[in-house]
């Protein structure tokens, strides 16, 4: 098999080869693999497998005010910044809605932890977190956001919040914007000729072999 | 059930092939090949990397981002299948907690598995400690079948010229990684060798292979390859075989036993159709099981006759005895010197770069054998757990400001944390010989049946000192080796309430062992040619045959083996002996 014989066997169109054999004489260009077509991505997968996907988008879990409540979370977790956009940029809610019906067993304790969430913001503001103010918030957040110091009766809202935060990283980096955000600029057919100069300088590794 | 039948065919195989992964694969391949006129039997359904690979696939393409929920090995991994399929349990016996993952597609779990093509060397054969059996052959009766799948599958490495870890036919090796240069460095000062991985990717173009192209560096071998650059039997095997017209496929059957003819010989096999329920029975002139170590096992006890009244192949009563699997143990943990490192792309290639062959004597150590180091790191496509740990590594080193900070976070801050810990990541784990033992097993479970009717398998599998004790062993090596390296130790550290993080039997998904090859008949169900001794035109080709393995992953040896035993039957066919 020849290289246009492999691309070809890759699925990639003639624009996208194009872009891709640019892509691997300069490192830094943008790669373009052409989106799947609809029915390409059925190839591959068992039929239960479809049929279970296709269940599970078409049930809801959370409400609306759950929903509301984890895109504040999600929002607050990983905000905009110079380099990309917030989680619900990033469509982190909708992801969270579709994974704990994948995995069942974050059903309960985001049901809960968000209800813990509502009370104890409640108790403290009479408000439920979402209308809470942006300070109001932070306060909360910041009792429960880091696992060392909070205070032993926070323990709920600390188990809540390193899930939360688990599952918006989890939804943030594997979108395209998270993608690039990181730097993960691999997925593309290359050469791979070994750690580049400048790193093994940087690291002192020039002359360690294998 | 008025209209219960079996639909028996007329036709006669030359040979009847069950299972189509590397050993069935093989012998397939092999015999079809040589004009012989073969059947193979899958029980799954049909794979073609090339159509069903999910190879570059973003992570986004996935819902659950690539999440292993269906998938034990994440979304896109090849394999249909897992640790439990739906409608075909096992069971287990005195608290064992065997775990045994099948894959139900073509070419089994060679489209997902690591590719890491290890040769067993002459002491995994002829054991010198006494402990183990002996296998009836050498490893000087295997070389040559290790050269022929060396120069027709392709492999790549490095001659080091270790006695025990021979050298094959060898591709060039793949450049190491950033990661795995600090391993090799830290390695060192822990006392411990580090070669080149030898894997089944192609780093250069096969001579006379048309099919296949090289390895592109995608780093994916888990998801099969469109381009057929590394070894499945599918694309390597099952395919061509098909091609030369001598080979005919049968995908989703399930096979429930070999039936034999009065005189005790196998004349074909009945099978379960999973799509249509319907009950087949196939002729032919001998059966070769490649079911896999266990299902093999599995199809014989459930073969039982008036000539084979304790199941084919079993007058001795081994088959479902002996079997390991691979101990396993890891640690792992994040380079903070790889903070804020410079990115570009090193995906490189699917299999291990580098690895650390059995280095120590064991005269020296309370455990006999020994294990290999797989070592992992660096920056990878994010995933479903991406950024899981950073929460807590964001308090065990100086944030930017050379400050200490505390664990977890939210915000701007902890965004860059995400972005400063990329790529840091290091782990190590251990794969070792487990001892092969008669009270370590699996039967026929006489309650329990599978929705096809079929009487599932029931495990009896105890670790012993030697294997928790070598998980001791690789625990202090890997802290040690992370040690030098200056690495952090992230993942919890293993002590004796845990067996050292052994992991359970099966976990390794190398079990071998059940179906055990031999000189003597009362020891062992296969001669040394995989021939039953019991039925002369019965043969196994998967991991059944194995005495004893090594700390090598089995692939290799099955494909050497299945290749040696398809040329004896083609010898004595033509000596008319079968």
């Amino acid at each position: 098999m020849n290289r246009r014989d492999s691309l070809k066997a890759l699925g990639l169109t003639a624009i996208s080869t194009t872009v891709l054999l640019e892509a691997c004489k300069q490192p830094d260009a943008k790669t373009d693999v052409a989106a799947p077509e609809e029915t390409a991505k059925e190839t591959g997968r068992e039929p239960w497998e479809i049929d279970r996907d296709k269940k599970l988008k078409s049930e809801t879990y959370f409400t609306k005010h759950e929903m509301a409540t984890i895109t504040v979370l999600a929002d607050i977790i990983i905000p905009k910044d110079d380099v990309s956009g917030s989680a619900s940029d990033a469509k982190v809610p909708e992801f969270i809605e579709f994974i704990v019906k994948d995995i069942p067993e974050h059903k309960v304790p985001m049901r809960g932890g968000l209800k813990w969430l509502d009370l104890y913001s409640f108790n403290k503001f009479q408000k439920p977190f979402v209308e809470a103010s942006a300070d109001q918030q932070i306060s909360i957040v910041d009792e429960i956001a880091y696992p060392k110091k909070a205070r032993p009766e926070m323990q709920a809202g600390v188990t809540f919040f390193n899930r939360m935060r688990n599952l918006t990283a989890s939804g943030f980096y594997t979108t395209e914007m998270g993608v690039k955000d990181i730097g993960y600029v691999g997925n593309a057919p290359n050469q791979w000729a070994g750690v580049p100069a400048d790193v093994l300088k940087q690291y002192g590794m020039e002359n360690v072999k294998v | 059930m008025s209209d219960f039948q079996i639909k028996k065919s007329p036709t006669v195989y030359d040979a009847i092939v069950v299972g189509s992964g590397a050993g069935g694969g093989m012998a397939a391949y092999v015999l079809a090949h040589a004009g012989q006129k073969v059947l193979l039997l899958e029980a799954g359904q049909n794979f073609d990397p090339r159509l069903d690979s999910h190879q570059l696939k973003w992570p986004w393409e996935s819902p659950r981002r690539g999440a292993g929920t269906v998938r034990p090995f994440g979304d896109f991994d090849a394999s249909y299948g897992g640790w439990e399929l739906e409608g075909e349990p096992y069971t287990q016996k005195n608290k064992s907690e065997f775990e045994w993952f099948r894959s139900r597609m073509l070419g089994g779990r060679t489209n997902h598995w690591g590719r890491i093509s290890l040769r067993m060397g002459p002491d995994d054969f002829k054991p010198k400690d006494g402990l183990t059996d002996a296998w009836p052959i050498t490893y000087a009766d295997v070389k040559p079948f290790y050269d022929k799948v060396d120069r027709m599958i392709g492999i790549y490495g490095t001659a080091e010229g270790l006695e025990n870890e021979p050298d094959g036919i060898f591709m060039k090796p793949p450049k190491p990684r950033l990661n795995e240069l600090f391993i090799k460095k830290g390695a060192e000062k822990a006392g411990v060798k580090v070669i080149t991985g030898r894997g089944s990717v192609l780093t250069e173009a096969l001579p006379n292979n048309n099919d296949r192209a090289p390895c592109f560096y995608c780093g994916q071998c888990g998801r099969s390859c469109k381009v057929y650059g590394d070894f499945s039997s599918s694309s390597c095997l099952v395919n061509p075989a098909v091609k030369t017209g001598n080979l005919t496929v049968i995908t989703d059957a399930m096979v429930r036993e070999v039936i034999t003819d009065k005189d005790g010989m196998a004349k074909g096999v009945s099978y379960v159709n999973r799509k249509d329920l319907q009950e087949y029975q196939v002729n032919g002139k001998l059966v070769i099981l490649g079911a896999s170590a266990c299902e093999s096992a599995r199809i014989l006890l459930n073969s039982k006759s008036t000539s084979h009244p304790n199941g084919l192949a079993n007058s001795s009563g081994v088959v479902g005895k002996y079997l390991h699997d691979s101990t396993g143990a890891s640690v792992s943990g994040f380079l903070p010197q790889l903070m804020d490192r410079k990115r570009y792309n090193e995906d490189g290639l699917g299999s291990v770069h580098i690895y650390s062959p059995w280095w120590l004597d064991n005269r020296k150590l309370n455990f006999p054998r020994g294990y290999h180091i797989e070592y992992w790191g660096g920056m990878g496509m994010p995933a479903y757990g991406f950024g899981g740990g950073v929460a807590q590594m964001n308090g065990m080193v100086p944030g930017r400001d050379g400050k200490m900070k505390e664990a977890g976070g939210y915000g701007k801050s902890l965004k860059d944390d995400y972005r400063r810990f990329y790529g840091t990541g290091v782990g190590m784990a251990g794969r070792g010989t487990a001892i092969a033992r008669e009270s370590n097993y699996c039967e026929i479970d006489p309650n329990t049946v599978d929705k096809y009717g079929i009487p599932v398998l029931r495990f009896n599998y105890k670790w012993d000192k030697d294997e928790i004790l070598q998980a001791k062993h690789m625990q202090e090596t890997f802290l040690s080796i992370m040690k030098e390296m200056g690495a952090v130790v992230t993942s919890e550290i293993q002590g004796a309430d845990t067996n050292y993080g052994l992991l359970n039997p099966g976990k390794i998904i190398h079990e071998v062992g059940t179906i055990r090859m031999g000189d003597d008949p009362k020891k062992s169900a296969l001669n040394k040619y995989c021939q039953a001794h019991d039925c002369k035109n019965l043969f196994v080709v998967d991991a059944g045959p194995f005495v004893q393995q090594g700390d090598k992953n089995a692939t290799w040896t099955i494909l050497a083996l299945s290749m040696r035993t398809a040329e004896y039957i083609l010898a004595q066919k033509k000596k008319q002996n079968i």
